[in-house]
């Protein structure tokens, strides 16, 4: 084989490959979508799973859903950020980081559902919170910090270093200086991850099944005590656990999961696109 | 850029005596909080491990060593077997890893070297939608729709390990494709252009120039897409069929049901008797997991080592 044959056909492989990556995502995307669209109605949004649970709607566990994700935001972004901000304007570079960065290293990786018997330990059992939405909200939480922290440092660390300088040679504290001049800049780069972050934790199943998830509930929560329904659970639910289950409900509830986290995703992506043609520097 | 982006001002190295005197007992207490989150990490990994720990232990000493790495896992009859959920674990992970680690690397090589800008600009999106996709969204779809194609191939059964190793696969491409993106990205563009100006092709340079000096972080590529999917839970519960067997060694191994460790807790935590042994022993398989990511994600780290922080500057 001559170099000229061996270059069309590698060249040729490699993109088949690429195709092979990328029709099935498509594919599933589309599917999901042609499926489950004719399920989706006001109703179906509006209102509780009825007859059990094979008709009526999604509207406790979409709810969960939801409050889920106001709770690990406010349960991830203020630590999150805080961490952010020690990584980028004040850890030196010593053992103490080293081990914070091997630390958020691994939180990436603990599978989700080791996160769920942590949960599980900690917030339900040992702090007594019980199977409720402040154990699950905790816990999601938890799993979103390293995603939230390693992006808001990119964003803080991409601010350029004369905004530093400038802002200390007029006089203004460190953290004056990261309060004005730093964490504006990096504002949008913090949301991104942030979103991105919220909407992993909204699809995310094993972190709540031990610490929040409801197989059916009669009534809304009331109180962060309380348990909740959930979409991910909910569609794990309707699809292994109740017999003679509609297979349109079952892709109408995979549709509206879908849609929720993958708009949290184009948000993201959209406010890093407008971001990056807008810099000014 | 800028010079003083070439000689960075640490805040670190000025005598306190410079720094302005302005701080007030407010700013004390912020940077305290800022420095207090900065050490969470570390906190919460130790908690978590402490929290496992605490609750899996008894299984090691209550549980017979003999009986923890035996055959059989039939916990109604306190048989707690781990060998089936490990093999289970190994068999999924690693038809993963076959099927995700060529599409990968050259998916990667195909949007680093090859694409022109306006496909790299549909298709990386592409690829993000696929890392949002929640994983019971995926065990969803592979429940339905994958797992009765599987069976109509031929299959006894279409909840196999096969399936489950397709999914995880697709779980783990955006992992792998990404940071081996950035890896070749990190590849000095005089490399390229030294072995294009001594007559190579542009495969023989990706080939012999480019993919060796991205080794190092393909490698961690490679190992990150192993821990993502040694951790998948939901989707490999949904299409593995469970059965907490030993299939028979071979490749047809692979098209019979397993049952993984991730599964096993998600599946029976929800029925077992809080402090009762099946209980520890479900925290210990946590454990277990714990460790095995742990140590997967360290040697990934301790292959960046020197590598500097890619792409600064761009989020």
């Amino acid at each position: 084989m001559t170099r000229q044959q061996s270059q069309k056909l590698a060249a040729g492989l490699i993109s088949v490959t690429a195709v092979i990556v990328i029709l099935p995502i498509v594919l599933v995307v589309v599917y999901v979508i042609v499926k489950g669209i004719g399920a989706i109605s006001w109703e179906f949004l509006t209102q509780p799973p009825s007859n059990g649970m094979t008709e009526g709607g999604i509207f406790p566990a979409l709810l969960g859903t939801i409050i889920l994700t106001f709770g690990t935001a406010v349960a991830a972004i203020p630590l999150a950020i805080g961490a952010a901000i020690y990584l980028a304007e004040y850890a030196g570079d010593n053992r103490i980081t080293r081990a914070i960065r091997l630390a958020i290293v691994n939180l990436a990786g603990i599978p989700s559902i080791v996160y769920g018997l942590f949960g599980l330990g900690m917030f339900v059992l040992f702090f007594n919170f019980g199977t409720s939405i402040l154990a699950g909200a905790l816990t999601l939480g938890l799993m979103t910090l390293p995603v939230v922290i390693s992006t808001a440092e990119e964003a803080i660390l991409a601010v350029p270093q004369e905004f530093r300088v400038v802002s200390l040679s007029l006089g203004a504290s460190r953290w004056q200086t990261i309060r004005h001049q730093v964490l504006p800049h990096a504002l949008p780069g913090i949301i991104t991850g942030v979103i991105l972050g919220l909407g992993r934790a909204a699809g995310e199943t094993a972190p709540i099944l031990f610490t929040v998830a409801a197989f059916y509930l009669p009534e809304l929560p009331k109180s962060i005590f309380d348990q909740t329904m959930a979409l991910p659970y909910h569609l794990y639910v309707i699809a292994t656990q109740v017999p003679g289950m509609p297979l349109s409900i079952q892709y109408g509830t995979a549709l509206v999961l879908l849609f929720i986290v993958l708009s949290f995703t184009l948000v993201a992506t959209v406010i890093r696109t407008v971001m990056r043609r807008r810099r000014e520097w | 850029m800028s010079t003083v982006d070439e000689a960075p001002v640490s805040w670190q190295e000025q005598p306190q005596a410079d720094a302005p005197a302005r701080r007030n007992w407010a700013e004390l207490i912020i940077e305290t909080l800022i420095r207090l989150s900065g050490i969470s990490a570390v906190v919460i990994i130790t908690l978590i491990f402490l929290f496992l720990l605490k609750e899996g232990a008894p299984a090691f000493v209550q549980v017979p060593i003999r009986n923890l790495l035996s055959a059989r896992w039939y916990p109604i009859e306190d048989m707690f077997g781990l060998l089936p959920l490990l093999v289970g674990s190994l068999l999924v992970t690693i038809g993963a890893v076959v099927i995700a680690v060529p599409l990968g690397l050259t998916t990667a090589v195909y949007l680093g070297e090859f694409a022109p800008p306006w496909q790299r600009e549909i298709l990386k999106p592409v690829i993000e939608v696929l890392a949002g996709i929640p994983s019971i969204v995926l065990g969803f779809l592979g429940w339905v729709a994958l797992a009765p194609l599987i069976q109509a191939a031929g299959a006894a059964t279409g909840l196999t390990a096969f399936t489950g190793a397709i999914i995880l696969a697709y779980m783990s491409l955006p992992t792998i494709i990404s940071i081996t993106e950035d890896a070749l990205y990190a590849v000095p563009k005089e490399y390229r252009d030294g072995a294009l100006a001594l007559g190579a092709t542009q495969w023989q340079t990706i080939w012999r120039v480019v993919l060796p000096a991205a080794r190092s972080g393909i490698v961690i590529a490679v190992m990150l897409g192993i821990g993502r999917a040694i951790g998948e839970t939901m989707a490999v519960m949904l299409v593995t069929g469970n059965a907490a067997n030993i299939p028979q060694f071979g490749l047809g191994a692979f098209f019979q049901p397993v049952r993984t460790m991730t599964a096993t807790i998600a599946a029976e935590m929800g029925e077992v008797a809080q402090g009762s042994l099946h209980y520890s022993v479900l925290f210990a398989i946590g454990i277990v997991l714990f460790l095995i990511t742990f140590l997967v994600n360290s040697l990934a780290t301790r292959f960046i080592g020197g590598r500097t922080r890619r792409r600064g500057g761009q989020i």
